[in-house]
């Protein structure tokens, strides 16, 4: 038990259970699942799929971040994304053709794919520093949103596209199951090659890396590129929820979203170790609370309140020195406590 | 010496960390007006009881007291309050700040709620003064000083809060010996005014220099406490490392080796000439063959490490022309070094070496993953016998292919990072002070792998301050002084003095 409380992903994985325990107890249908119409619903698959994008800008982000690096602009390429696809869409001359439909998909994700080669060349090449390199395109890229939209919100009426963010395949949204066919896909792509290995070396030590071999900026472009690719399909799942692209609000703040689920999930902004699940987690941890928010009845002008303590202690009970200072209210000092190995990490 | 009151006193210390009694039992006594010298080799416990004492770690039992008053410290704040002082190997000042900024920092004399800057200057003169580093100007940068100079100015510090102890961590082991000389000086001077010093070195010699008295640690336990002028040099060599005189006659078999012979006609596997970068260092000229071990030999700061940068391409020469087996060659970058068979093991174990939070393993493939791409990932089954393989040939302790290398002591991390190199089967390795920091036996291990491996047929530069330690290895030695190479000798019997006239003289 003592050495499961230490595991890295242990409190997150708590505090997440604790929220879902509360929100059983203040509706105790909170956790049932129903099938109508074969779509499977209810409270935890509504978390999931309203999740999806932020879980999967988290995950890009968690790359970034485990290279010492930041990427700012994840907001803006949801929002180009969303702006190219639908724009096209609309433009075209069968805008309600499923082939329509696949090549504004392609369309974004190329979008995506150019945006993340861009930060990756700022950080990686010219050498500036993540946060700066990245807020370029953050501030710049909803400027060329707004030029992609002609400044109006695009709307679409078609059918294949609406089903990437409200559609169902198998029973599941098709949102959730990209999200975990991405997900599964950078787990394989970073643990069954030594991608996983390289990056955590880059931002572990990147002078050592550097003297050891390692191309450092391959690496970092990889994370960029995979950054704005993940932001692109959820800049995709955004606006085909709503079937329009809104340049100013689409995936506004998701950033810091994002960057809140990978410092819950457990990985530190310092770089360097990560883990994909506690990610995962994190990201679940922050869409739960915004259902919890409506569950218990909080008024909307409190809920950011209730946010930022519930997040501070998630992050407080991660701390070492705070989780030093609880073992010590708990039991006697153990400097070993202070030395503890760290944990395995998980994909 | 006067056998009062102790000013530390530190009976039947044991510290545990998971798997491991760091320390067993220790007792430890410090007086007044003494130098005293904390032996023992790497692993033996000296840090961990100098983290007792500085509250770094907190001990499990055991009682400490300071001025005879019981302390118990669990941060190093209540360690400085108690007049407990440290200086470590690593100047822990801040850089970015001028040097009266740091010796006052958070201790800033005050007029009317704001800093009294000219206070602080004279304070500062005052206490530089006591030390006679007048020389220091208290307005220039930290960071425009030598490390000998950040390290007196931290001593500085600790003079101005009045220390009644001060802790110096290896602190001779990146200085020249005038840097030395000085720092000894203060030391001294300290000493008589009544402070006591805490001394720990890998340099024995310096250690019978300084020091008054010595406790000797092996294993996490306590060996015995010892003046020094009682102790022979072999005496406390055998106490350090338990076993009589069997590593030190094998640290002279080491030597024992048929020196390559490089006949004519043979290749060198690299050629230097006139290699130079700007503003670093300038006309290298220098072969090495293959089997060949070649000693760099200069004081610190002489341009030993950013000439074997230049070599690896950590830094790119930008006069002059290398050649390697014959063809000519521009090393741009490290990989290009690696793709050329090229090896480096960085003096900076910490900060050029380690991947820290990484695992053994991780760390010994980091080299030949690395020239393999990302995509390639070598398979598990690969890794595992590599790194067993390597874990016995070295004899890495602990062997556990999954243990954090940060975790590991300074001579099994070294081990680790030789490994990662022979794992990539360079045909020439660079070692950077291989052997600095580390206990007497890896030293050994390490000396005698180098003579293997140029037998086996691999080129070695050998770079290390210890000058006996290059002549004991090297078949020859380039001498570099003053940023440049200015001779090369043939190691047939030249003596450490031989080098040291060359070194001082210039002359071929």
């Amino acid at each position: 038990m003592k050495s499961l409380l230490k595991h890295r992903l242990a409190w997150p994985v708590i505090a997440l259970a604790a929220l879902l325990l509360l929100n059983q107890v203040f509706r105790p249908d909170f956790m049932s699942l129903r099938m109508q119409d074969g779509h499977l619903y209810g409270s935890l698959i509504d978390i999931m799929r309203n999740g999806a994008p932020t879980i999967l800008i988290a995950l890009g982000m968690t790359l970034v971040i485990a290279t010492r690096g930041i990427d700012l602009s994840v907001g803006a390429v949801v929002a180009i994304a969303g702006a190219a696809s639908c724009a096209y869409i609309a433009g075209s001359p069968d805008p309600g053709s499923p082939v329509t439909a696949a090549t504004a998909v392609l369309i974004a994700v190329v979008a995506g794919l150019a945006l993340g080669v861009w930060n990756g060349f700022l950080v990686s090449t010219i050498g500036v520093q993540p946060i700066i390199a990245t807020l370029v395109l953050m501030t710049a890229g909803r400027g060329v949103a707004q030029l992609i939209t002609g400044g109006q919100i695009v709307s679409v009426s078609n059918d294949s596209y609406k089903s990437i963010g409200a559609g169902y395949l198998f029973t599941l949204p098709i949102s959730i199951l990209i999200t975990a066919a991405v997900f599964a896909l950078a787990a394989v792509l970073t643990r069954r090659t030594a991608l996983g290995t390289l990056i955590e070396a880059v931002g572990i030590n990147p002078v050592a890396s550097r003297l050891a071999g390692l191309r450092a900026r391959n690496i970092i472009w990889i994370v960029y590129v995979f950054s704005a690719i993940c932001a692109a399909i959820a800049g995709l799942m955004i606006s085909s929820n709503v079937t329009a692209a809104d340049a100013n609000n689409a995936g506004l703040y998701i950033e810091m979203d994002a960057i809140l689920a990978v410092v819950i999930g457990g990985t530190s902004l310092a770089g360097g170790r990560y883990t994909l699940v506690g990610t995962v987690v994190g990201a679940f941890i922050i869409q739960t609370l915004t259902t919890t928010v409506y569950t218990l009845g909080i008024p909307p002008e409190v809920t950011l309140v209730f946010k930022a303590l519930v997040v501070i202690t998630v992050c407080l009970l991660q701390a070492p020195k705070a989780r030093n200072l609880l073992s010590r209210f708990k039991a006697a000092p153990k400097p070993a406590a202070k030395e503890a190995a760290k944990e395995k990490v998980a994909i | 010496m006067n056998e009062i009151v102790p000013v530390v006193e530190m009976t039947d210390i044991a510290i545990g960390f998971p798997g491991v009694k760091a320390l067993d039992g220790v007792d430890f006594r410090l007086f007044q007006g003494e130098v005293h010298a904390l032996m023992g080799e790497n692993g033996a416990g000296k840090s961990t009881l100098i983290k007792a004492l500085t509250g770094v770690y907190t001990i499990d039992s055991g009682t400490i007291t300071v001025l005879g008053e019981p302390k118990r410290f669990s941060t190093p704040g209540e360690s400085q309050a108690a007049g407990i002082s440290t200086v470590y190997q690593e100047v822990n000042l801040c850089p970015n700040l001028t040097v009266e900024e740091n010796v006052l920092l958070g201790r800033e004399p005050r007029r009317r709620g704001s800093i009294d800057w000219k206070g602080v200057r004279s304070r500062t003169r005052e206490v530089l003064a006591e030390l006679q580093l007048d020389h220091i100007d208290p307005g220039s940068l930290l960071s425009t000083h030598s490390i000998a100079i950040q390290q007196l100015i931290a001593i500085a510090r600790s003079v101005e809060i009045n220390a009644k102890v001060l802790i110096l961590d290896e602190p001779t082991s990146s200085l020249d010996a005038d840097e030395v000389n000085q720092l000894f000086r203060v030391i001294r001077d300290l000493r008589d005014r009544g402070v006591a010093i805490l001394f720990v070195s890998h340099f024995l010699e310096q250690v019978y220099e300084i020091s008054d008295r010595m406790t000797v640690l092996r294993n996490g336990k306590l060996v015995g406490e010892y003046m020094t002028r009682d102790l022979t040099r072999m005496s406390l060599i055998s106490k350090m490392i338990g076993k009589d005189m069997e590593a030190l006659t094998e640290l002279d078999q080491a030597s024992a080796r048929t020196r390559a012979s490089n006949g004519a006609g043979v290749t060198p596997f690299v050629e230097a000439k006139g290699l130079g970068r700007k503003g670093s260092v300038s006309n290298v000229d220098l072969s090495i063959y293959p089997g060949e071990v070649v000693g760099l030999a200069g004081l610190l700061g002489a341009g030993r490490t950013e000439i074997a940068r230049l070599f690896f391409g950590a830094d790119r020469a930008d006069e002059g022309t290398i050649k390697v087996k014959g063809a000519g060659q521009k090393i741009r970058s490290p990989r290009a070094a690696i793709d050329k068979r090229i090896g480096f093991c960085s003096e900076d174990r910490k900060e050029e070496g380690l991947i820290g939070d990484l695992t053994v393993r991780d760390n010994l493939v980091l080299a030949m993953q690395a020239s393999k791409g990302w995509a390639r990932r070598i398979p598990r089954r690969v890794q595992d016998e590599l790194v067993a393989e390597y874990i016995e040939a070295l004899d890495i302790r602990p062997a556990n292919p999954d243990a954090l290398i940060r975790n590991l002591s300074g001579g099994n991390q070294q081990k680790v990072l030789l490994a990662r190199w022979l794992v990539t089967h360079p045909e020439l390795l660079i070692l950077d002070e291989p052997t600095r920091g580390i206990d007497i036996g890896a030293k050994t291990q390490i000396q005698k792998l180098v003579n293997k491996l140029a037998a086996d047929g691999m080129s070695i530069l050998f770079i290390s301050s210890e000058l006996e330690e290059v002549l004991r290895v090297s078949d020859r030695v380039a001498v570099i002084k003053d940023r440049a190479m200015v001779a090369e000798i043939n190691n047939d019997g030249v003596s450490v003095e031989d080098v040291m006239t060359v070194i001082a003289g210039g002359a071929q």
